[in-house]
């Protein structure tokens, strides 16, 4: 890691305890799908339409277009994204160093379908099963 | 081609043909031995004085000479031990370049040439932080100084000796018509002396050897910096007189000590790490020898304390438990004393900054947190360009070159060292092994996120490399891709040579000629140097491929080729969010795309083998494989991975 990344690192941890999925340190085990009573709260949403939309809005640049974080620029988002309206409340006045996403640039409705892209997004593999990582 | 001289001229260069015949061929040996810097091969034995014919009578114009002022700067640049000078080629320096070639036998130093003088400047920038001594650069003191400008500035910034020598054309009366004029200037030195440590402009060969000798020892001394010798094209082509010959001698060159910190500070450096409940060392340039990463080994399993390595050189192995690089912030904002080892931003790592449309900080350390910082930049700092960062309020200041200093500072904690408190450190240390095991196991989790993604996750590719490099004595030279700090997080970097660091200046085009220099200090030593590669990075001076190329550097590049300068894309994102007009355009003088660059293919067109595009993660291990085959062979490789943003 180059010092610059290393600066933009710091500065985005308390970024990624708010916006983040809600396990940031997961096991080596990967996580399991996403718990039933955070998918109820849920709004509806095409994950395909939102995995466009998480694209044209520029999500991707920090988040991978995977929405699997980086620890340079962004963290995680999914899968077990934070309750929509947490992960809403944030867009729209983050505390760190996120750019603000207002409703007049990123409506409710298209948030609402990028969203379904988070939830919709896999568990990964267990470490245990990927030879690289053990 | 032949210029009618003026009388004064011609008159001299009879003058000094005659005098150069009386004298014979004699290389100019150095007066003195060069201390710890004897040239590995002797100066060349004069060649054979070819009978001359006689002049004939009258005014007739002398044509040749055998021994021009060149050959005595080659014989300084030998006397200074320097392997190799890279250059792209120039009029105002082919005196000396003929001597390096035929006086010089094209060895020690031996001409690399480049395609340009950026790329001839980040080479040598790479080639010290794997070899631990300057590569010259020569170029043009007018076109060549401006190309070379931001590599200069990269140097200067990192803190590293790149040795430049400029031709001019001083005589306004001696130069051709026409280009010549173009090509000079009367103060080479002024466009760059912002950042170099020091330059001069020699006006005769004694003048160059005791200068050329004075700006290594400069350049050398902490903080190392680039220097600069203008060299004049009439003293490099002019025949030498018998007059200056007499008077031609090189000076020993004895190393600057590196200056240690104060002993009454470090006495109360030690006082307060020792004492300390939750101390932290960070550190950025300390290693500028491989002893620096022993010593500070040593220095943090004396405290028991852990390091932050903030990268700007090998510092800390990775997987050492005492290393929590990646959780930086926690430990800074819990720290009671923080030792800050030549930090390139002390303010930027015990403060936090917002870039929002109201830009604000905040300390981000504990009230009463002590301060400690070892730094060579507090010897000099110069004022125009602003790469000495935020002024930091620190409760010690030393200003003092860092590795030098840890012996006396490992020596007073030990002093201090009491057995109760050596049983709490033990104590502090399980604990900080126990937290160091739980980041690695989390990064392992983290890399399996995206694993099969196309484009491909850069923890994937940072996975797919280690597998094929770590039974290598592998270094990774440079890394100009963004990759996360991936390779940091999953390899072992165990050694000094793992990684040299970054760019210093952040000036885009230092990573593939720093990777092409360092390679080079590598080949000798069997190696096996990889990089990184920025695609933003490889279209600056893609030229160093074919260097790379021509002059059979192995070195394997894996592009993270996210297909734009993916920083400006989050930064114009960053605008576009705080202005409300649309947030979809950022793309648009960002990106490098439409059509996809084929870096493989532009690879191959300068000699070098190259594969790619590569979107499919599981086709990655396979070309890494072939790729190594190639250099292992002693050949540069290059794959082009399509990867994931960051």
């Amino acid at each position: 890691m180059n010092r610059l990344q290393a600066v933009v690192t710091i500065l985005l941890v308390g970024l990624a305890t708010a916006i983040g999925v809600s396990a940031q340190a997961p096991s080596p085990a990967a996580p399991a799908a996403a718990p039933p009573a955070r998918a109820a709260q849920a709004p509806a949403g095409n994950a395909e339409a939102g995995k466009k939309l998480f694209v044209s809005y520029g999500c991707y640049q920090c988040h991978g277009y995977e929405a699997q974080g980086s620890s340079a620029t962004g963290p995680r988002l999914g899968p077990r994204p934070l309750q929509f309206a947490a992960l809403s409340k944030y867009v729209r006045a983050p505390t760190g160093q996120m750019p603000p996403y207002t409703a007049k640039v990123l409506p409710e409705a298209d948030l609402t379908i990028i969203y379904a892209f988070l939830q919709s997004r896999p568990a990964p593999q267990a470490v245990e099963d990927i030879p690289l990582l053990k | 081609m032949t210029k009618q001289p003026s009388v004064n001229r011609r008159d001299f260069l009879k003058s000094a043909a005659a005098t150069s015949a009386a004298a014979g061929a004699a290389a100019f040996v150095p007066a003195a031995a060069v201390n710890a810097q004897t040239p590995a091969a002797s100066v060349p034995a004069a060649a054979p004085i070819a009978p001359r014919e006689t002049d004939p009578p009258g005014e007739a114009e002398v044509l040749t000479t055998d021994r021009p002022g060149g050959d005595f700067m080659v014989d300084v640049l030998k006397a200074l031990n320097f392997e190799y000078v890279a250059s792209n080629p120039g009029s105002s320096f082919r005196g000396i370049h003929e001597s390096i070639i035929n006086y010089g036998g094209n060895a020690a130093p031996e001409f690399l040439t480049c395609c340009h003088e950026e790329s001839s400047v980040a080479m040598a920038h790479g080639y010290f932080k794997a070899e631990g001594k300057p590569m010259a650069v020569l170029c043009h003191g007018t076109v060549g100084m401006q190309h070379a400008a931001m590599a200069i500035y990269n140097a200067y910034c990192d803190r590293v000796p790149v040795y430049i020598l400029a031709g001019n054309s001083l005589d306004a009366t001696m130069r051709r018509p026409g280009v010549e004029w173009a090509h000079s200037v009367q103060d080479a030195a002024a466009m760059v002396r912002d950042f170099i440590k020091w330059d001069d402009l020699p006006f005769s060969l004694p003048h160059f050897a005791e200068s050329a000798v004075r700006a290594y020892k400069i350049a050398m001394t902490p903080p190392m910096m680039p220097v600069l010798v203008v060299l004049d094209g009439g003293l490099q082509e002019d025949p030498i007189s018998e007059e200056v010959k007499a008077r031609l001698r090189i000076p020993r060159l004895t190393l600057t000590t590196p200056p240690q910190g104060d002993s009454g500070a470090v006495a109360e450096a030690a006082r307060l790490l020792v004492n300390a409940q939750n101390p932290v060392i960070v550190a950025d340039r300390v290693a500028r020898t491989p002893a620096g990463m022993t010593r500070l080994i040593e220095l943090a399993e004396t405290l028991q304390a852990p390091v932050i390595d903030q990268g700007g050189r090998m510092n800390f192995p990775s997987r050492h438990p005492l290393n929590h690089s990646n959780g930086g912030r926690a430990l800074i904002a819990n720290a009671d004393v923080i030792l800050g080892l030549e930090l390139t931003d002390f303010w930027g790592t015990v403060d936090a900054f917002r870039d929002a449309l109201v830009r604000s900080s905040r300390s981000i350390v504990k009230p009463g947190t002590k301060l400690i910082s070892i730094n060579a930049n507090d010897l000099y700092t110069k004022g125009n360009y602003q790469d000495f960062q935020r002024y930091p309020e620190v409760d010690i200041a030393m200003a003092a070159d860092a590795e030098a200093t840890l012996p006396a500072l490992i020596e007073a904690c030990k002093r201090l060292m009491t057995a109760d408190r050596q049983r709490a450190l033990q104590e502090r240390g399980k604990k900080l092994a126990e937290t160091h095991q739980n980041a690695m196991d989390r990064a392992r989790a983290e890399a399996a996120y995206a694993w099969d993604a196309s484009p491909i996750s850069t923890a994937r590719m940072a996975a797919e490399l280690w597998a094929q490099i770590k039974n290598e004595d592998w270094s990774l030279v440079s890394e100009s891709g963004n990759v996360s700090g991936w390779p940091m997080r999953l390899w072992n970097f165990d050694k000094p040579y793992r990684h040299f660091g970054d760019s210093g200046g952040a000036g885009v085009g230092y990573g593939a000629p720093a990777a092409v220099g360092a390679a080079l200090s590598n080949r000798k030593r069997g190696r096996l140097s990889l990089t990184i590669q920025g695609d933003g990075d490889f279209m600056y001076a893609p030229g160093v491929w074919w260097t790379a190329a021509h002059h059979k550097i192995p070195l394997l590049a894996v592009m993270h080729n996210n297909r734009a300068y993916h920083q400006e894309v989050m930064h114009l994102q960053r605008m576009a969010g705080r202005h409300q007009r649309g947030i979809t355009r950022a793309h648009i003088g960002t990106t490098i795309d439409n059509p996809n660059i084929d870096y493989a293919k532009i690879a191959q067109g300068m000699g070098v083998h190259a594969q790619g595009p590569i979107a499919n993660a599981n086709d990655l291990g396979p070309a890494i494989k072939r790729a190594l085959e190639v250099v292992k062979r002693g050949e540069p490789s290059l794959i082009d991975v399509v990867t994931q943003p960051r």
